[in-house]
């Protein structure tokens, strides 16, 4: 138990009209960075608000740091850094003055855990005497992360971090991130890009409440199972009919301008599909066998959870 | 796709004091055409959505979208156009039926009109059952589509899409894209912004805004030929850390 950070044990929470957890459970080790993957309306963001001490669950524990996140809810508080999903920083105080407000609250000062947040806060500094609500998407991104860090939490837990903001401050605040992992910070993150999947050391992934797989973003992909086929002709819109036609087609998804195609009959190979497209009157038809992302891995474990 | 430009932009100018977000855009977008309109938050993408959709007046330039002056012209330019974004789309608290019945009123259909389009879009996406059940109980893949048809109740000949598959799941994500294929193969051009690569591929053509400029516009291949990229998340990450 001593090397766990958090753990959720059969978790639950319904709203009037949803089922947002359906019996979630997963444990998160000290040092990891953690990340919870999964479309809006999963349950991500109930789950991180019972962790922060926010919501109460309707059936199941979950431990911070070996405290319960209903009794212990006043130490849980001192011990976490949480950014919500939403901008919650106060739009009308300057920079300097939300990051002054944030290290008053938990009893610390900027001066004393500067070195902490100096690589990200640096980056807003010039800017400190600006209201937060005129930053930019990427500035607030940084001073709410340098406001949930100034108190120099045991536990960091970011609620979508990166929806909507562009390829390359994603990637620039997942470097952030891997730097203060490194300094020993547990990060518990989450996120409905599925391409940040690899960057954690573990991810639970999320759908309808319900947790599909629990992992190493290696060991998720490695379940996929099936013979995966990349395959591409001169008209994309022509080959998602003619293979959704096929009566070998497993599974058919759109990625970028290939498509990635399992079939249900396993006994055949590249020759079949190329034949088959050949006849179809497809040219430049490339296909290869490739490797499943995360992506695959969860359209794949969606559609399972749905027939089941 | 043909070549008859539906969306004309030449030399355009926006600028908020001593601050240009708009840099000299020059493009245009054909009819029946899916056009990416791609870059990194604050290069300036919003102010000129806001300008081709009627909302904001450019300081200079040539601009025309469905034919209408983007100065003097701004009501007809909304009117003719369609929109969607993810973070708004339907009312919550009203119904299915409702809702339609709403963006048709507003955008000045005849009741005659709405009404048997009404009728007409509940059957082909299969609602006319739960007509009355209001959009927060419906599940997100029929709330997507159904937010894209009432875009396009109107049969505005532009749509603009603003991030519309933020945070949906990967498999509702694809069929969204079907959607959007059909609409462009009966004519409507499509003016889609994305955070998500592989979305880029999927576009006819794609344009990259850096810092108020664009900095590249070519068919998806073309630029990933250019920038010698394997796919689009490539050529961005070159374009805009440059």
């Amino acid at each position: 138990m001593n090397n766990l950070s958090v753990t959720v044990n059969n978790i639950s929470k319904s709203y009037p009209n949803a089922l947002a957890l359906d019996n979630v459970s997963f444990d998160v080790k000290k040092s990891e960075l953690f990340g919870i993957i999964g479309p809006d309306g999963g349950g991500k963001t109930s789950l991180f608000r019972i962790l922060t001490t926010l919501l109460l669950p309707d059936s199941g524990t979950a431990t911070l740091e070996g405290l319960d996140c209903v009794k212990d809810y006043k130490k849980i508080r001192n011990l976490i850094g949480y950014m919500p999903g939403r901008f919650s920083l106060y739009q009308d105080l300057s920079v300097e003055e939300n990051l002054k407000f944030f290290a008053t609250i938990f009893g610390t000062t900027i001066e004393e855990n500067y070195d902490l947040i100096k690589d990200i806060y640096q980056q807003i500094e010039p800017f400190k005497t600006r209201p937060a609500g005129k930053l930019s998407g990427g500035m607030k991104q940084k001073l709410a992360l340098s406001c949930a860090m100034i108190h120099k939490p045991e536990v960091l837990i970011l609620d979508e971090p990166t929806t909507g903001v562009d390829a390359v401050s994603r990637k620039e605040f997942w470097e952030m991130l891997k730097r203060l992992n490194l300094a020993g910070i547990t990060i518990l993150v989450s996120t409905p890009y599925m391409d940040e999947a690899i960057l954690c050391d573990r991810v639970a992934l999320i759908q309808g409440g319900k947790i599909l797989s629990t992992d190493t973003p290696q060991n998720i992909v490695n379940t996929f199972g099936k013979i995966l086929f990349s395959v591409k002709t001169n008209n994309i819109h022509k080959l998602m009919n003619d293979l959704n036609e096929w009566s070998n087609t497993g599974s058919a998804y759109l990625f970028g301008q290939q498509i990635h195609l399992t079939l249900s009959n396993e006994s055949l190979n590249e020759k079949d599909i190329i034949d088959y497209l050949t006849q179809k009157e497809s040219s430049d038809i490339k296909v290869e066998k490739i490797k499943a992302g995360i992506e695959d891995t969860f359209m794949s474990l969606m559609t399972k959870q749905h027939h089941e | 796709m043909n070549n008859k430009a539906v969306i004309t932009v030449k030399n355009l100018y926006k600028r908020f004091g001593n601050f240009v977000a708009n840099d000299n855009l020059n493009f245009e977008v054909y009819e029946g055409e899916i056009f990416g309109f791609l870059g990194a938050n604050g290069a300036g993408k919003t102010t000129a959505m806001k300008i081709l959709c009627g909302l904001s007046k450019p300081s200079s330039g040539e601009i025309s979208v469905a034919g209408f002056d983007a100065y003097k012209d701004t009501e007809k330019i909304k009117k003719s156009i369609g929109y969607m974004s993810q973070k708004f789309s339907l009312y919550e608290d009203l119904t299915i039926v409702e809702n339609i019945m709403f963006y048709g009123g507003i955008y000045g259909m005849s009741i005659d009109d709405i009404k048997i389009r009404t009728e007409q879009l509940l059957q082909k996406l299969e609602l006319t059952e739960i007509k009355d059940n209001l959009i927060k109980d419906l599940p997100i893949g029929w709330r997507q589509k159904l937010a894209f048809s009432v875009a396009i109740f109107h049969q505005p000949k532009i749509v603009f899409l603003d991030e519309p598959t933020g945070g949906v799941d990967p498999i509702t994500r694809r069929q969204f894209w079907n959607l959007i294929y059909e609409a462009a193969q009966d004519g409507i051009t499509i003016f889609v912004t994305t955070h998500y690569m592989d979305e880029a591929e999927y576009c006819n053509r794609v344009s990259i805004m850096v810092d108020g400029k664009i900095a590249a516009l070519d068919t998806p291949e073309g630029l990933m030929k250019t920038y010698d990229a394997m796919n689009m998340e490539e050529v961005f990450l070159k374009l805009a850390r440059a």
